[in-house]
């Protein structure tokens, strides 16, 4: 298999307060490949988009990446000093935030933010530039685009908006897109639009994505693969399919009966008792015991590992058959 | 956004003839100005003779009338102590007072906005804590006192500087300018950062405020994850959203150094329309008072229309919905 794109390896972000340091995110793993849309579900404060921040390198002190590394097509960004840091932002990895209404400069017209943001990355004339613009906006599907980039963003509509975001992010022709939560501040109707155009433009141009969001029906939509995080850590992770039809975890299976259907069954929904600890109160052991049915003894001791099964990997101890080997 | 503009000038009218009113009145409360120009053994005939051919027996709404079209067109009498058009006397110190607060201005922005971004930026760096400081003795330390430890400091003790006046002036016109002379600019360096102290650190700490915010904004991170330089994000993205609020203060305060060169151009012999009117307060010379009371209306006035241009021509937003309003 060829080198992943991303490949985050034993991640670890703390946060100094007052009370101490908070671990926001413990030991997560995973690998995106070239084209492949990761989905990264869970509550808030699971640490979906800190892990996303880390992996731009735009976490603001007090937090720090403590632990772990962050691979870009092998090459190791979480240690980078801040200027060559910056140079990859932009140009080899693009991010979209959750609202595009305050995302946007609001003091310059749409087309100078992507011009600046072009010839920041790219070797290109004005005239060029503005040209590659004219074509990003139209490859986000925003009509007359010779007239909307001389537009400020007020003149743009929320879904608009938030286009003209993901031209910012892709214009640099990144390997990776991080997008948090892109759909979360919008219309219905104008989401399923975002999510068909960022599937579209990861498939085109080879990109991959990273896609969080605590949607699950975005995820089905629009994820090869899944993860399903939970209190800083990686609960399961796996091809859509598989997570969303049969998910291991107690938690993901929480999740995925927490969807409702539309074949109409008058099913309740399923709900998870209780709420996410505090970062200050992780309990002992998996983090998921107290709000977990099928808890025992170990799963207040003993914190589990991802272990693989099938083409999935969880991380529970309910499917470790061998607690001998796993030790390790 | 012409209609705007048309709105905001017929407003800047009314407020002009509410000071109108104002001046006008100050010549009634201060008794009769016959009295004044005429002497002790004048006779009530001859009294009631100048009375007519000043207008003085008109009813009050024909001379408020009479005062305004006067105004209008800058005529505001004759000094009680001069004996020379008000017009003329104050047209004579205007350059100087003028050029005091656009020194005064130019420092207080330039000082300020590169304080505050300095200080918004690198918050804990000891140079910031100066400057904070520095602003604390800026907001609290009366003008005069400033003015008065400078003089003693680098006129008296160093002899660096002179201690009053304007120096030698450029006559260009019917404008006289210290800018073109050595003794001119010498002089005018203490007057300036006398006057300008206040609005330099009320500038420093707004742009301080400020930048602090929009530093937080979505806009400034989404700026950071397209890779953009921090001179790019900093000066500018960050301080181009700091600047409305800053046009805004600058613009009015700008008013105020006019009004306040009243305390400097006493400390510093200042030769402008300060001096006069301090000179005129103590005479007496309600035509001066009247005259130099229009003068800074006007002032306040023409600066608050400018500043709500200008807003339109920083923030794009605001565009729209002038044009919408209508």
């Amino acid at each position: 298999m060829t080198e992943p794109v991303l490949s985050v390896r034993n991640l670890q972000v703390e946060f100094a307060s007052r009370r101490g340091t908070l671990r926001a995110i413990d030991g997560v793993s995973f690998d995106i490949a070239k084209g492949e849309v990761l989905g990264v579900v869970g509550e808030s404060g699971a640490g979906k988009s800190v892990t996303g921040l880390s992996v731009i390198g735009l976490i603001d002190p007090p937090g720090r990446i403590s632990g772990g590394e962050i691979r870009l097509s092998g090459l190791r960004i979480d240690n980078l000093p801040p200027e060559e840091m910056r140079r990859v932002r932009g140009k080899r990895i693009g991010m979209i935030f959750q609202d595009p209404l305050t995302s946007l400069n609001p003091l310059y017209k749409v087309g100078d933010q992507i011009i600046e943001t072009i010839r920041t990355h790219l070797n290109l004339s004005e005239t060029a530039a503005r040209r590659r613009a004219i074509d990003l906006l139209a490859e986000v599907g925003i009509p007359a685009p010779d007239k909307r980039i001389d537009g400020y963003p007020h003149e743009f509509s929320g879904g608009m908006r938030q286009r003209v975001v993901i031209a910012l992010a892709i214009c640099a022709e990144p390997e990776l897109i991080i997008a948090d939560e892109p759909t979360t501040a919008l219309d219905v109707s104008v989401q399923a639009q975002i999510i068909s155009l960022i599937k579209r433009l990861g498939r085109d141009h080879g990109t991959a994505v990273m896609l969080v969001t605590h949607d699950m029906g975005v995820i089905a939509e629009t994820s090869d693969r899944v993860a399903v995080m939970y209190a800083g850590r990686v609960a399961e992770i796996g091809p859509v399919q598989d997570v969303v039809r049969n998910p291991l975890h107690p938690y993901a299976k929480g999740l995925m009966g927490a969807i409702p259907t539309l074949a109409g069954e008058d099913k309740r929904l399923v709900q998870i008792p209780g709420s996410m600890p505090r970062l200050s109160a992780i309990p002992r052991g998996c983090s998921f015991n107290p709000r977990c049915g099928s808890a025992f003894d170990r799963c207040r001791v003993d914190r589990p590992e991802p272990l693989p099964r099938g083409t999935q990997s969880v991380a529970c101890h309910l499917y470790d058959t061998a607690p001998a080997e796993s030790a390790a | 956004m012409l209609a705007f503009t048309l709105r905001r000038a017929i407003q800047a009218i009314g407020v002009m003839i509410a000071v109108g009113i104002i001046a006008f009145s100050m010549f009634r409360f201060a008794g009769d100005p016959v009295n004044q120009m005429v002497g002790m053994d004048t006779s009530g005939a001859e009294r009631a003779a100048i009375r007519k051919s000043l207008g003085l027996d008109d009813p009050v709404i024909v001379q408020f009338g009479r005062y305004i079209g006067n105004a209008a067109q800058f005529k505001f009498g004759v000094s009680y102590q001069f004996r020379l058009p008000v017009t003329n006397l104050l047209v004579e110190r205007m350059p100087a007072t003028l050029e005091l607060a656009i020194c005064a201005t130019i420092f207080a922005m330039v000082s300020g906005i590169l304080m505050g971004v300095y200080s918004a930026l690198r918050r804990d760096s000891w140079l910031a804590h100066i400057f904070q400081a520095v602003s604390l003795i800026g907001i609290s330390l009366p003008t005069f006192l400033i003015g008065v430890l400078m003089i003693y400091l680098f006129s008296v003790t160093l002899g660096w500087l002179p201690s009053f006046g304007r120096g030698d002036v450029v006559h260009i016109g019917w404008w006289t300018t210290g800018l073109l002379t050595l003794s001119g600019l010498k002089a005018l360096i203490m007057p300036s950062i006398t006057l300008g102290l206040f609005q330099m650190t009320l500038i420093m700490r707004l742009v301080r405020a400020e930048m602090l915010e929009v530093m937080r904004t979505d806009y400034i991170r989404f700026a950071r994850a397209r890779g953009l330089t921090t001179r790019a994000i900093h000066f500018g993205h960050a301080l181009r959203n700091t600047m409305v609020p800053v046009i805004t203060v600058a613009g009015l305060q700008f008013g105020s150094v006019i009004a306040f060169a009243i305390i400097t151009e006493t400390v510093f012999q200042w030769p402008g329309m300060g001096l006069l009117f301090v000179q005129a307060v103590q005479n007496v010379d309600i035509p001066i008072m009247a005259a130099y009371l229009m003068m800074v209306s006007l002032i306040f006035v023409t600066i608050n229309l400018v500043v709500d241009i200008l807003y339109t021509i920083v923030d794009p937003r605001l565009r729209s919905t002038v044009s919408r309003a209508h």
